[in-house]
């Protein structure tokens, strides 16, 4: 720790820190511009200058800058000398020179850095007498809007864009106060981290194009904490809503999770929730009804079958969920997923609580020396976990300059004293990953190879020679990059074994147990050594799903069998895109009496006897489990005000009530009145739980006796907005279930960090006041990391998995992930869908040439009666005797991911 | 008189070729030094007190002397020549190259081999057509005569040796910016710390030196410290490079002794004045220096001389202002080229440097305001070293302030006249 004083008071910070995060982190104020928390510092906007005295004896002091000096024990700071703010006044009166001072229209306005710096800085009187530069604008696809007039060349695009995140189509280019940020010639930026430029830059250069469209000013934003849905991440997101519409997602700071950035998928994949698709009325056997109606249908349906089958889903939430199943009892609840999936995540589950595993976070990730990826394309599963891979690979480089004696958060020093030198990121998956061009090693074989490899990894960490099964299915070459990778896992600093469920291979994931056993029996010396591990699973909410799975849980095909003979709920489930077209076909021929709550048309609501439309995450409140065990919640957005709209959880808690008197196990549930209620019982129904009423306070939490508002509080227009129709102001809608309420008014200050999505303070309306919430510079957020994890504390014991070998097949389809895929996040974006690539059957050169098939050719696949007709797209990285089909088929007839892999045929489709 | 830099160049001022040169006793220094201990030849060049010729002035053997040595440490090293000679009124590398290009080489390889680097650029400016032909010739017949390569004079000592022609650009004179240009990025300066003695080219250890510095190693490693340090008159050692432009009789370039003192350069070498012409003042060393006036031309040419006088000595090539010339004219003009020249990173001089432009624009146009004089010095301040995050700026910086000083007449008569009385 270092002793500093800064204009006159004594403080305490970290020795070695810069001087600009120790100000930030002390809570004071010092405007910047090119520093960024995760990116480091370069002293380019010289916007942070201070007064620094060395030591007691200095007298004279100099100018430095905050982000660009080491703080150091009795140094003497002056952040408002003459001298000083002088230069800062400076430095933001000729950043402005060329500025538009186009506010009014610019849609940064009211959360723009530029604006709150100048106003930090006292710069009020225009002295520049030039005329101001003019750009042109690009077109930079559907998600970004440029407007380079705006532009104050902080850097910070380009090096968030290329060096933070890899991206390739973004550039400074020109010199002195022409330089320009743009692409090379006008086109859709290709990275899908390009959603953050938007919050990145600090005025208007880059912004949210999807916001544009119908566009409001942050400060007319009604918003809520939420959890991102489109992966098994579980980022921390800000949805925003004006007039029933969500107008945009921005990123919500997690310290353990996302920190300060998120992928464009739970950016800018929102318009599924405003469709014109959604399903927004009760039906019964098609006849449109009200919700008691339906209700009251429902109640006798059940009543009549005598019991229900409970299908639920990765989707839908913790208390959706278990309210399913236990209001169908655990004999008739089904998770809705495929077998496979079951047995992969109750895999999962074993490996991460029995084993002698860690679980890590993102952040903690970013930490590790040597990651192992097995079986994942990262870019298109879980893309945040990619953007935190890319950061671990820079470890090598802070080490060197720890020895170089550089601060780490020297951000060009350490890049060019580092240049190409990565810490190990192996890659095996079965093609090529954007992962791959900064990984030492990169493997692409089938899965069958991909699992004996990570069997042969785990052989080499224990000593062994692998078992012949192993080898035989191993090339050679294989065997010995074992070998290597295994000696690299043993000696790196913190290893880190990431797998995943994208493969659907239960191998795969018993070779990463496998490999974390080997490892810590390797690594353990005297104390047990806990291997980190990660694995990525399929959907938002799959581990909590997994959780509750048990002996009696059904199988899918067995539900669908009982299904025929009862009733049966669907809980946001489209079953037909687990099972064989056939089977599927064949199942809802005899269940008379499907009961289904969907928010947009699918096959499997099309077949229910009654529909009811479900609430979207942002219209009710839920918690959802992560990757990572870590239950979060997510609130309401915005009160839904279509009475058939209800939260999951009600319409569940509803049906008992009706049909207590018949269904025994209905009847506790019928006694759940509200959210908090649920959570009880959530808290109750198992150990695991013990600790849920942590994940965020309970709906009496107060600050000062308010309710915590959704609405900044400088919403305007509460009284003319409805004006149209009725002059009297209407009375915000009641929200009984949360400590947030529908207002403006309300506890300004103090929230917990569950509970706040308005990131602001006294002059400070950007992103960047999150400075203002943190304990310190990008670490944990003042009271805590939102959520809790559930999966913390454990022994491990020595799992041992075992390999079998894999039936051979001339030729397999596996499934292949895609991060902008055919599902509605994607689809329905009218931004994203731009962005979708078509969907292609992957081959290698070999397979392609054996088949005769041609790139672009259209080819049949077949797996048993399914099949699906795609165009041919001959990639070398495929291995051969493999193609790699899309894992979002799910359309009339088709092929569904859920059988892959699976030994295929493929013939060239006539044209 | 003793001049080892251009002794040998012919008055026709014809390239010097390798078997010419080699008759002059070139690369005898080359075969002596391979026969030292590298660090006995950073010594030498840190006894002899060579001060860097590029303009900062630094100790040439204290620079190399930063480079970390012994097993542990980061290799390949390298070497780089700063000959991207741009500095506004300096012509003085161009005719060390164009001329003598194997002493050029013969020093890098001996300052190459005293910092053990096995890779060394030659950076040469854009508009150097010349240079380069010649350059590039000079290596190959060095390289055939194994006087690069590997096994040099079969010491086991290799050499790399790369001529590289940029792609012109003032900033690239900034070291740092010349080795992101290099390595083809932006150039753009780095941060400093680390300097580049231990992260520089390919993030290696680096030494970058300039031309004429280059120049005068051979003639050290060959005649010793002493000798070298008698060859100045003044408290620096050896002999410089001195070069005048401007309405003078006879503008040029001279080896002289290091400190021989600005009158002599001016009057004796470069005949004085136009006739009908007077000195109003003058850049002691291109076009980022302080003005100083009449009443400095007897002081030496010297480091710490001409600092002490309130300039730079920077390249030794004085640019003349004479008394029919607007100061302020010319001002506007070095500043043109400044803000034209800058690298875009950081905000004073990006954004300051237009700033100012455009006040004296104003000035020189007739609309300029009393108090734009106040804010004329702000800006340079603004400006000033430590500020910005290379030298640019706060050179560009030093011909305005020092202009405010000895011209601040002309200034006030440009604002209340309205126009520049030069030219009404």
């Amino acid at each position: 720790m270092a002793n500093i004083e800064i204009d006159g008071k004594h403080y305490e910070v970290k020795e070695g820190e810069n001087l600009l995060e120790a100000i930030l982190g002390l809570g004071l104020d010092l405007p910047y511009f090119c520093w960024h928390p995760a990116m480091g510092s370069v002293g380019s906007c010289r916007q942070c200058a201070i007064k620094v005295y060395q030591d007691e004896n200095d007298t004279r002091g100099k100018i430095l800058m905050g982000c660009m000096t080491p703080a150091k024990d009795g140094m003497r700071i002056g952040l408002e000398e003459e001298q000083v703010s002088d230069f800062r006044d400076h430095c933001i009166e000729v950043t402005m020179a060329n500025h538009p001072h186009d506010c009014p229209v610019c849609e940064e306005g009211g959360e723009c850095h530029l604006q709150d710096v100048t106003i930090m800085s006292e710069h009020t009187t225009r002295r520049y007498r030039g005329k101001k530069k003019t750009y042109e604008n690009q077109y930079l696809g559907p998600c970004i809007n440029h407007e380079m007039n705006r532009c104050i060349t902080c850097y910070r695009c380009v090096r968030f864009y290329k060096d933070y995140a890899g991206g390739k189509d973004l550039a400074a280019m020109a010199s002195r106060e022409n330089t320009y940020f743009g692409r090379h010639e006008d086109g859709c930026l290709e990275s899908i981290f390009s959603g953050n430029l938007v919050e990145v830059c600090p005025t208007g250069v880059f912004t949210d194009k999807t916001l544009a469209r119908s566009y409001n000013r942050k400060w007319d934003l009604q918003t809520a904490p939420s959890i991102c849905q489109g992966c098994s991440l579980g980022c921390n997101i800000a949805p925003a809503e004006r007039q029933g519409k969500i107008k945009r997602i921005t990123n919500r700071y997690h310290g353990e999770i996302n920190g300060y950035f998120i992928c464009d998928k739970g950016r800018f994949a929102y318009d599924h929730i405003n469709s014109d698709l959604r399903l927004r009325d009760c039906f019964v056997e098609n006849e449109k009804t009200s919700y008691d109606e339906a209700l009251q249908h429902t109640v006798k349906l059940i009543g009549e079958a005598g019991s229900c089958i409970g299908f639920g889903s990765e989707k839908a939430s913790m208390e959706e969920n278990l309210l399913l199943k236990a209001l169908v009892g655990s004999k008739n609840f089904c998770s809705g997923m495929p077998a496979a999936r079951e047995q992969q995540l109750k895999e999962v589950l074993n490996i991460y609580k029995n084993a002698r595993t860690e679980l890590i976070s993102l952040k903690a990730l970013e930490a590790c020396d040597c990651i192992l990826v097995l079986g994942e394309d990262l870019m298109a599963s879980a893309p945040r976990m990619a953007l935190s891979v890319r950061q671990a690979t820079r470890n090598l480089s802070f080490e060197l300059a720890d020895q170089t004696r550089i601060p780490r958060w020297q951000d060009e020093a350490v890049r060019t004293l580092a240049q190409n030198e990565r810490s190990p990121l192996i890659m095996a998956t079965v093609s090529g990953s954007e992962l791959d061009e900064i990984a030492s090693e990169k493997i692409h074989a089938a899965p069958a190879q991909l699992t004996a490899f990570g069997f042969a990894v785990a052989a080499s960490l224990e000593g062994k020679t692998c078992l012949p099964e192993i080898a035989e299915t191993l090339a050679g070459e294989l065997t010995e990059k074992a070998k290597s990778v295994a000696a690299q896992l043993r000696t790196a600093k913190k290893p880190l074994i990431i797998g995943g469920c994208s493969l659907n291979s239960l191998a795969l994931i018993q070779a990463c147990g496998q490999i974390a056993t080997a490892l810590s029996r390797a690594r353990s010396n005297g104390t047990v050594f806990k291997t980190p591990v990660s694995f990525v699973l399929p959907e938002v909410n799959s581990l909590g799903l997994a959780l509750l799975l048990d002996d009696h849980t059904l199988k899918l095909e067995e539900a669908v069998q009982k299904g025929s003979e009862k009733a049966a709920i669907f809980l946001r489930a489209d079953i037909y895109k687990h099972l064989p077209f056939e089977v599927a076909e064949k199942m809802f021929s005899s269940i008379s009496s499907g009961i289904s709550f969907s928010e947009l048309p699918n096959r499997t609501a099309d077949k229910c006897k009654i529909n009811f439309p479900a609430a979207s995450f942002v219209e009710q409140e839920g918690t959802v489990v992560n990757n990572e065990g870590r239950a979060q919640r997510y609130f309401e957005v915005y009160a839904q005000a279509n009475p058939s709209i209800k939260e999951g959880w009600r319409n569940l808690l509803n049906i008992a009530k009706g049909i207590q008197g018949s269904l025994a196990q209905a009847k506790p549930l019928a006694e759940l009145a509200c959210f908090d209620d649920v959570s009880h019982f959530v808290r109750n129904s198992a150990p695991v739980f013990s600790t849920w009423d942590q994940v965020a306070p309970d709906s009496k939490f107060r600050i000062a006796g308010m309710k915590i508002p959704r609405q900044p509080h400088r919403y305007s227009g509460r009284t003319s907005l409805q004006a149209n129709i009725k002059v009297a102001e209407n009375k915000a809608p009641e929200d009984s279930d949360s400590p947030l309420g529908f207002t403006m008014e309300g506890a300004p200050t103090q929230r917990p960090p569950a509970l706040n999505a308005l990131t602001w303070s006294p002059g400070w309306n950007s992103n960047e006041a999150i400075n203002k919430f943190q304990d310190e510079i990008g670490g944990h957020l003042r009271g805590g990391d939102p959520g809790v994890l559930l999966l913390r504390e454990k022994q491990g014991e020595d799992l041992q998995f075992s390999f079998t070998k894999a039936q051979s097949a001339e030729l397999v389809a596996v499934s292949q992930s895609r991060l902008f895929d055919s599902c509605e996040l994607t689809v329905l974006s009218a931004a994203l869908v731009q962005r979708a690539d078509i969907r292609v059957a992957m081959l290698g050169e070999a397979t392609a040439h054996k088949l005769g098939i041609q790139d672009g050719d259209l080819i049949n696949i077949k797996v048993g009666k399914d099949g699906i007709s795609l165009p041919a797209l001959i990639d070398r990285s495929v291995p051969e005797n493999l193609v790699s089909i899309p894992n979002d088929i799910h359309t009339q007839n088709e092929l569904s991911a859920a059988l892959l892999p699976a030994p295929c045929q493929i013939v060239r489709a006539v044209s | 008189m003793n001049l080892p830099l251009t002794g040998r160049i012919k008055p026709d001022n014809s390239v010097l070729n390798l078997k010419e040169y080699q008759a002059a006793h070139g690369y005898e220094a080359l075969k002596k030094a391979l026969a030292m201990p590298p660090n006995d030849v950073v010594n030498m060049v840190k006894d002899a007190n060579l001060r860097g010729r590029g303009g900062a002035g630094f100790n040439t053997g204290l620079k190399w002397s930063f480079v970390p040595q012994g097993e542990q440490s980061a290799t390949p090293k390298y070497l780089v020549c700063n000959a991207d000679e741009m500095e506004p009124g300096t012509f003085k590398d161009r005719w060390l190259m164009e001329c003598d290009p194997h002493q050029l080489i013969e020093g890098m390889a001996i300052s190459a081999y005293a910092i053990q680097a096995s890779v060394a650029y030659l950076f040469l400016r854009a508009d150097y057509n010349l240079s380069a032909k010649v350059l590039q010739q000079a290596i190959d017949d060095a390289y055939a005569a194994n006087l690069l390569g590997d096994n040099i004079l079969g010491t086991n000592y290799n050499l790399k040796f790369y001529l590289h022609t940029s792609a012109g650009r003032y900033i690239c004179g900034e070291e740092t910016a010349l080795i992101n240009s290099l390595e083809g990025r932006r150039a753009n300066p780095r941060a400093k710390p680390p300097f580049p003695q231990v992260s520089g080219l390919f993030g290696k250890p680096t030494v970058v030196n300039n031309v004429e510095t280059f120049c005068n190693i051979p003639h050290i490693i060959q005649h010793g410290v002493d000798w070298y340090k008698n060859l100045g008159i003044g408290e620096d050692a050896g002999t410089k490079l001195y070069g005048v432009s401007g309405k003078v009789k006879t503008p040029g370039c001279w080896e002289l002794p290091i400190g021989t003192s600005v009158r002599e350069i001016l009057e004796k070498h470069a005949g004085g004045m136009q006739d009908g012409l007077k000195l109003k003042g003058f850049l002691p060393g291109g076009g980022s220096t302080d003005f100083l006036t009449e009443e400095h031309l007897d002081l030496a040419m010297d480091y710490g001389t001409i600092q002490k006088a309130g300039s730079r000595m920077g390249t030794g090539t004085m640019i003349i202002l004479d008394d029919k010339t607007c100061p302020i004219g010319m001002v506007l003009n070095l500043t043109r080229f400044f803000a034209q020249e800058s690298c875009g990173w950081c905000t004073p001089c990006r954004n300051g440097l237009p700033f100012v432009r455009q006040l004296l624009t104003d000035i020189e146009n007739g609309k300029g305001r009393k108090e734009d004089l106040d804010t004329l010095l702000e800006y340079c301040g603004f400006m000033g070293p430590g500020n910005t995050y290379c030298a640019l700026a706060p050179g560009a910086a030093e011909p305005i302030q020092s202009s405010l000083k000895y011209f601040k007449d002309d200034y006030l008569e440009h604002i209340e006249k309205g126009c520049c009385p030069y030219k009404h």
